[in-house]
């Protein structure tokens, strides 16, 4: 497989948000702004790569039997070490993505990538796939936040671009969520089948 | 007893693990499609949240505190949950054969319930006693019932429905969630006590 | 590809991982521990920087403990010195009556009383409505709306709604009055800190 497609099919073909609709908890709870869908995109993806290519590595040693339960302790150790630095050095970001950062284990992309692709393949393509999925859910991530901030609040990465008296409050809160990532799903399905 | 109501009213309605919270969106969108599976999927969703709150609360306050050992919440929390849930269902299997038929196949389905580990970190997070927590996880777990059980009655009747062909299937979903959330939000803001 | 199962591979691979993963954790936990701590004092010595008149003291070792009439929580006062002598102080104040329940707000105060400076500790407010309070009240080209400058004492510090001197926020009324409620609970402390330790 040509190495670039790995991290390309991650961000177009699977992409985890618009695709394959995993990970929906941060997709919605952490959008209320570009940045903060951004930086949820990227601890999840810091994750996903060191999850990918440990558990690529350790693969053999690992019984059939217990597979699940060490994958589990494996991304569980990741997540818990970025929960840690980001207390340590990054604490107003921390409190802004509160308890969606320990949600990170259960984050069926990082155990779904694990499964499929990471326990079948050699290390450096899983750290590809990890890179690849990961830009794709940071994309997804970014691009809602930057439609629910825009359009809510006229803003986007906090730089005005038209009066906030004229943004409609709703995207911000918690029904624009869904309504806004229902389209952005319908419109990348399109665009998808266009191309097809 | 008032502040139990409290947090009964709030758990369920004010602040909705679907709708307000964002958690559990994952089942949410897959078990939804039939109103049956719906209320079994409720139904498991709440036994595992209750028996899952009150054992990391008690493994929490005793074990992982006194050991000053918080760091390692996550991994702790996220084992107990899943052999829980293998332990459950081995259970179930033997003693209640027809309750297995029924709520197996969505059993193994709620390890990866981020509403699951979400009610248990947030318990201790917002420091609440075993009482508290457990009252909480049960409300929680009706909020999440009540919002799957509402979410699939209407899927049912939007197969039904002619829908532009971007929108069929999950954007319409999603949609038709977000008019649900906009009704929960008229909750906000109630107080009791 | 994977090794055959049996009882003891499964529990001797578990065990490693876990091992391994501990004492991974036990290592990070220790090299982060300082720093989480010393974060979090930080956020609270900036506040109190924020909102306090020039000090050369530790406001955060002179801490007081102080309850307002029926409360059963108190609110911690840092006073502010200079020279040795009192000049002001910033509160931490609280309020459980916000549209979604409990606020925290670090308040400043000069020797008079006068509000020198307010910051947003934590809040449940709704984004967009109730958040806005951290700018609302601060506002000085609106001085129907803005509280810093003005003293509890000498003003009414309710909402103009409940026959009060501060306008509340467009469409957040319940929020503003949260905040003022945690202003005058604020000023009731310094005042008490104040007459006690002058």
């Amino acid at each position: 497989m040509n190495k670039l497609n790995i991290i390309l099919n991650g961000i177009v073909r699977d992409n985890p948000t618009f695709v394959l609709l995993l990970g929906m908890c941060p997709t919605l709870g952490t959008t209320g702004s570009a940045l903060t869908g951004m930086s949820m995109g990227l601890a999840t993806m810091a994750v996903l790569i060191c999850s990918n290519v440990v558990i690529s590595a350790i693969k053999n040693f690992v019984p059939s039997g217990v597979r699940i339960p060490a994958y589990i302790v494996v991304i569980a150790t990741f997540v818990t070490v970025l929960q840690m630095f980001m207390q340590a050095y990054l604490p107003a970001l921390d409190a802004m993505l509160g308890i969606f950062i320990p949600l990170i284990v259960v984050n069926c992309i990082v155990l779904g990538r694990a499964e499929a692709f990471a326990s079948r393949n050699p290390v450096f393509d899983s750290l590809l796939d990890g890179i690849g999925i990961g830009l794709g859910f940071t994309i997804a991530l970014t691009l809602l936040g930057a439609v629910r901030e825009i359009l809510g609040t006229g803003r986007i990465f906090g730089a005005a671009i038209y009066p906030e008296n004229y943004g409609s409050l709703i995207f911000v809160l918690a029904p624009g969520a869904f309504i806004a990532l229902g389209f952005l799903i319908a419109i990348f399905n399109t665009l998808k089948n266009k191309q097809n | 007893m008032l502040e139990y109501i409290s947090i009964i009213v709030t758990a369920i309605f004010v602040n909705n693990i679907v709708f307000a919270q964002f958690l559990g969106i994952c089942p949410f969108l897959g078990v939804s499609k039939k109103l049956s599976s719906a209320v079994g999927m409720g139904a498991a969703v709440t036994f595992v949240m209750l028996m899952a709150t009150a054992i990391t609360w008690l493994l929490q306050s005793f074990v992982l505190n006194p050991l000053n050992l918080q760091f390692m919440q996550t991994i702790v929390f996220i084992l107990v949950i899943a052999a829980l849930v293998q332990m459950l269902e081995m259970i179930m299997k033997k003693v209640t054969p027809a309750l297995y038929m029924a709520l197996g196949v969505f059993l193994p389905l709620i390890t990866t319930n981020c509403a699951v580990l979400g009610v248990a970190i947030l318990v201790i997070r917002n420091g609440m006693d075993l009482g508290q927590s457990i009252v909480y996880a049960v409300a929680t777990a009706i909020g999440f019932t009540l919002a799957l059980i509402m979410f699939a009655g209407i899927r049912e009747q939007l197969e039904l429905v002619e829908v532009p062909r971007a929108m069929r299937g999950v954007p319409i979903a999603l949609v038709v969630a977000g008019l649900l959330a906009m009704a929960f939000m008229g909750f906000s803001g109630i107080k009791i006590g | 590809m994977s090794m055959k199962s049996s009882v003891a591979n499964m529990i001797l691979s578990l065990g490693c991982i876990t091992i391994v993963a501990g004492a991974l954790l036990a290592w990070v936990y220790n090299t982060t521990s300082g720093p989480i701590e010393q974060a979090k004092q930080e956020k609270q010595v900036q506040a109190i920087r924020d909102v306090t008149p020039d000090f050369d003291n530790q406001p955060m070792e002179a801490k007081a403990e102080i309850k307002v009439l029926e409360d059963i929580d108190h609110v911690n006062v840092f006073p502010a010195m200079k020279d040795g002598k009192l000049v002001g102080a910033a509160v931490e104040s609280w309020d459980n009556e916000g549209f979604s329940g409990h606020i925290s707000i670090m308040f400043g105060f000069d020797i008079e009383g006068n509000v020198t400076g307010y910051t947003v500790l934590s809040h449940e407010e709704t984004p967009g409505l109730g958040a806005k309070m951290g700018e609302w009240f601060s506002d000085t080209a609106n001085p129907s709306r803005c509280v810093i400058g003005r003293n509890p004492a000498t003003e009414d510090m309710h909402v103009s709604k409940d026959g009060g001197a501060v306008d509340a926020i467009t469409a957040a009324t319940i929020t503003s009055r949260a905040f003022l409620n945690a202003l005058r609970r604020a000023h009731a402390a310094f005042i008490q800190y104040r007459d006690l330790n002058q």
